[in-house]
């Protein structure tokens, strides 16, 4: 074929392949569910309304919903990815994002007197140290002992918790002591909303052009191209020459943890503005299938997370309407991810043969 | 108001059960090479596999069908990291997310979204003669639920096996360097599929526990973390049958020490001894990396010259 004597267009078409058969994936396990729904004696065509209507069919359910849900999956999935690219496999999202949101939360109580235009960028940032910190630990663990991340992060998840669990019924609980949270945040550390009676705000903004820095910083930097070096293998780092695999790798946890650290931060401070222990009901988990389906492209994670958003906001509604479960969301999730990489591998498989 | 030594030991082990049994299965897995993060996914298929099956057939046929469950969650595992080739860390993730999902999903479908209380037939404290009566330890050892007569069996006949026998031995020099064994004429594939296995098996026998012997009844999600609690044990426990033991108990006298704190009215903040096991767990792994316990291969995948 002609095509093979052009690599750009060769790999383009590739590419394109690869997309194509990834969205397929997704169709068929969506299908395949609401097929087993049907055989389940439920009300398929009104769960199939119900899901459409509660993601994506009204203002209310794209913006009030839909994009609040994707928002924190946008930052724990950029998060998630940046690390896997560097073959940094941290787990950890989850432990990242509470510490994250804790911080914000407790500088925010701190800051509630002081202007709108100091108080929430000194939240949102204690939010994005928090988590970086959080993630550092694991960090400095693998670099200085050996301790794999997956353990360590994994680790590092229930201590945040339960350091969650502490602060608000410690230092940081409401005054009258009864409930396990924390007060509300004043409004000057409250993220603005985008659309007046809408509770999408500005976290989503902040979400989007971070993942689109973060595909330029991989993409059009040295740094980035460093990462990518890393992922690629410790051999493919040494000789891409001079690259400092430490300094590196720590980088990718510090930056890692406090994207996720941020996604907690934008979290208490546009949609609870206020601190307690189901504050993520395991974004940090539904993460590495946000960005594996999206092959950890930052761009291609807005996709995706967009669909998860939806999918959990549609799944709500198929729970309220057709009375389907709305566990099924995760069932979805998992299946996409297995879906995924059985399909990488009859990839690979095609190309060695 | 004072406390009971007695009491304590005896509920820490009542905790520890459920922990230790998913601990010891994915001991063999670790051993093996591989870290299953599916297992907290088998655990609660197991929980919800034993509330089907004792509704069916009693306690025995729950924790017939707990296994089974457990099994068939590690069989996807298996499937996905050994025939597929995938990343084991990823893999992990998606079978617990599917098993939680699925289990949560079939619930609701099947026993009603209200989650009616149900009660299935459990098991109770069985005292064993004279043993018993040993003062404080032989309550907590010896007046328990069968099945962890059944754990202390199961974790002499495991160390037995993993350091006297030729296939615990094929199971170690899998874990160590797979390329070596698979020289030897073992086959690391075979070898990792049947670990898994068994550590799923063992993983829905901790959940048919936790519905069967302690909770009688099922709810969404009720594993809590514990099948990733039995893997800080494992590395608490240094990868050895004893120190899995230990560590298990650790885990379970951590989380019963809230209780005694808020009987005697102590202001101390209970989460911090909740959280206490896993700090420590990262301080074991921090100080004995350098002395190489942990299984080289440990968390590798299979390179082609081992397959």
């Amino acid at each position: 074929m002609t095509v093979h004597t052009d690599g750009a267009r060769t790999a383009a078409a590739r590419l394109d392949a690869r997309w194509v058969v990834t969205s397929a994936t997704v169709v068929v396990i969506i299908l395949a569910v609401l097929g087993i729904l049907m055989a389940g004696g439920y009300d398929t065509p009104r769960a199939i309304a119900a899901l459409w209507n509660g993601a994506f069919g009204s203002p209310y359910a794209l913006f009030s919903a839909t994009l609040v849900r994707a928002t924190p999956l946008l930052f724990v999935g950029l998060a998630v990815g940046i690390a896997f690219r560097a073959g940094v496999l941290n787990i950890g999202a989850e432990g990242q994002l509470l510490a994250g949101a804790s911080a914000a939360v407790a500088v925010g109580l701190a800051m509630g007197e002081f202007p709108r235009l100091a108080a929430l960028p000194l939240a949102l940032g204690a939010g994005a140290v928090a988590g970086g910190a959080w993630a550092g630990i694991a960090g400095w663990l693998k670099l200085r002992f050996g301790v794999l991340e997956v353990i360590s992060t994994l680790m590092l998840n229930f201590v945040a918790a339960y350091v969650v669990s502490w602060l608000v019924r410690g230092p940081l609980q409401e005054p009258t002591r009864v409930y396990p949270q924390t007060v509300e945040l004043a409004p000057s550390v409250h993220l603005p909303t985008l659309i007046d009676g809408h509770r999408m705000h500005l976290g989503l903004v902040l979400a989007v052009v971070l993942a689109v820095a973060t595909w330029w910083f991989l993409t059009h930097t040295a740094a980035g191209f460093r990462v990518r070096a890393v992922g690629a293998g410790i051999d493919a780092a040494r000789s891409a020459g001079g690259i400092n695999l430490k300094r590196t790798t720590a980088m990718v946890f510090l930056a890692s943890g406090a994207l996720a650290g941020l996604g907690g931060a934008s979290e208490v401070t546009g949609v609870t503005f206020a601190l307690y222990e189901g504050i993520s009901p395991g974004y940090g988990y539904s993460a590495i299938a946000v960005a594996l389906l999206a092959r950890l492209h930052p761009l291609a994670i807005m996709l995706s997370a967009l669909l998860f958003g939806a999918l959990e906001a549609g799944a709500a509604a198929m729970q309220r309407d057709a009375n389907v479960p709305s566990v099924l969301a995760q069932v979805v999730e998992a299946l996409i991810v297995l879906g995924v990489l059985a399909f990488d591998h009859t990839r690979t498989r095609w190309r060695s043969s | 108001m004072s406390i009971d030594a007695g009491e304590f030991l005896q509920a820490s082990v009542r905790t520890a059960t459920p922990l230790a049994l998913a601990a010891y299965g994915e001991l063999v897995v670790e051993r093996s090479g591989v870290i299953n993060l599916g297992l907290e996914g088998a655990m609660i298929a197991g929980a919800f596999g034993a509330l089907v099956g004792a509704g069916a057939g009693g306690v025995g046929a729950g924790f017939a069908v707990a296994a089974l469950a457990g099994c068939a969650a590690a069989a996807v595992m298996a499937l996905v990291v050994l025939w597929l080739r995938a990343d084991a860390v990823i893999a992990g993730t998606a079978v617990t997310l599917l098993a939680l999902g699925l289990t949560g999903t079939l619930y609701r479908a099947v026993y009603g979204s209200q989650g009616a209380a149900l009660s299935v037939p459990t098991i109770s404290p069985v005292a064993v003669p004279a043993l018993s009566q040993v003062p404080v330890i032989g309550r907590a050892l010896f007046e328990q639920p069968a099945m962890t007569y059944v754990l202390y069996v199961l974790a002499g006949a495991l160390w037995w096996w993993l350091t006297r026998t030729h296939a615990g031995l094929a199971l170690r020099a899998t874990g160590e360097r797979p390329v070596a064994a698979f020289a030897a004429g073992i086959s690391p594939v075979r070898v990792r599929a049947w670990a898994l296995l068994f550590g799923g098996a063992m993983g829905g026998l901790a959940g048919g526990v936790l519905v069967l012997a302690q909770v009688g009844t099922f709810a969404e999600g009720m594993s809590a973390g514990r099948g990733f609690i039995a893997i800080a044990i494992v590395v608490l426990g240094r990868w050895s049958a004893l120190g899995v033991a230990g560590a298990a108990l650790l885990f379970g006298a951590a989380s019963q020490l809230q209780y005694v704190f808020q009987s005697l009215g102590w202001p101390v903040p209970y989460q911090l001894f909740l959280a206490l096991p896993y700090v420590l767990t990262l301080l074991v792994l921090a100080g004995t990396q350098r002395r190489a316990v942990a299984p080289a291969a440990l968390g590798t995948a299979l390179t082609e010259d081992a397959r």
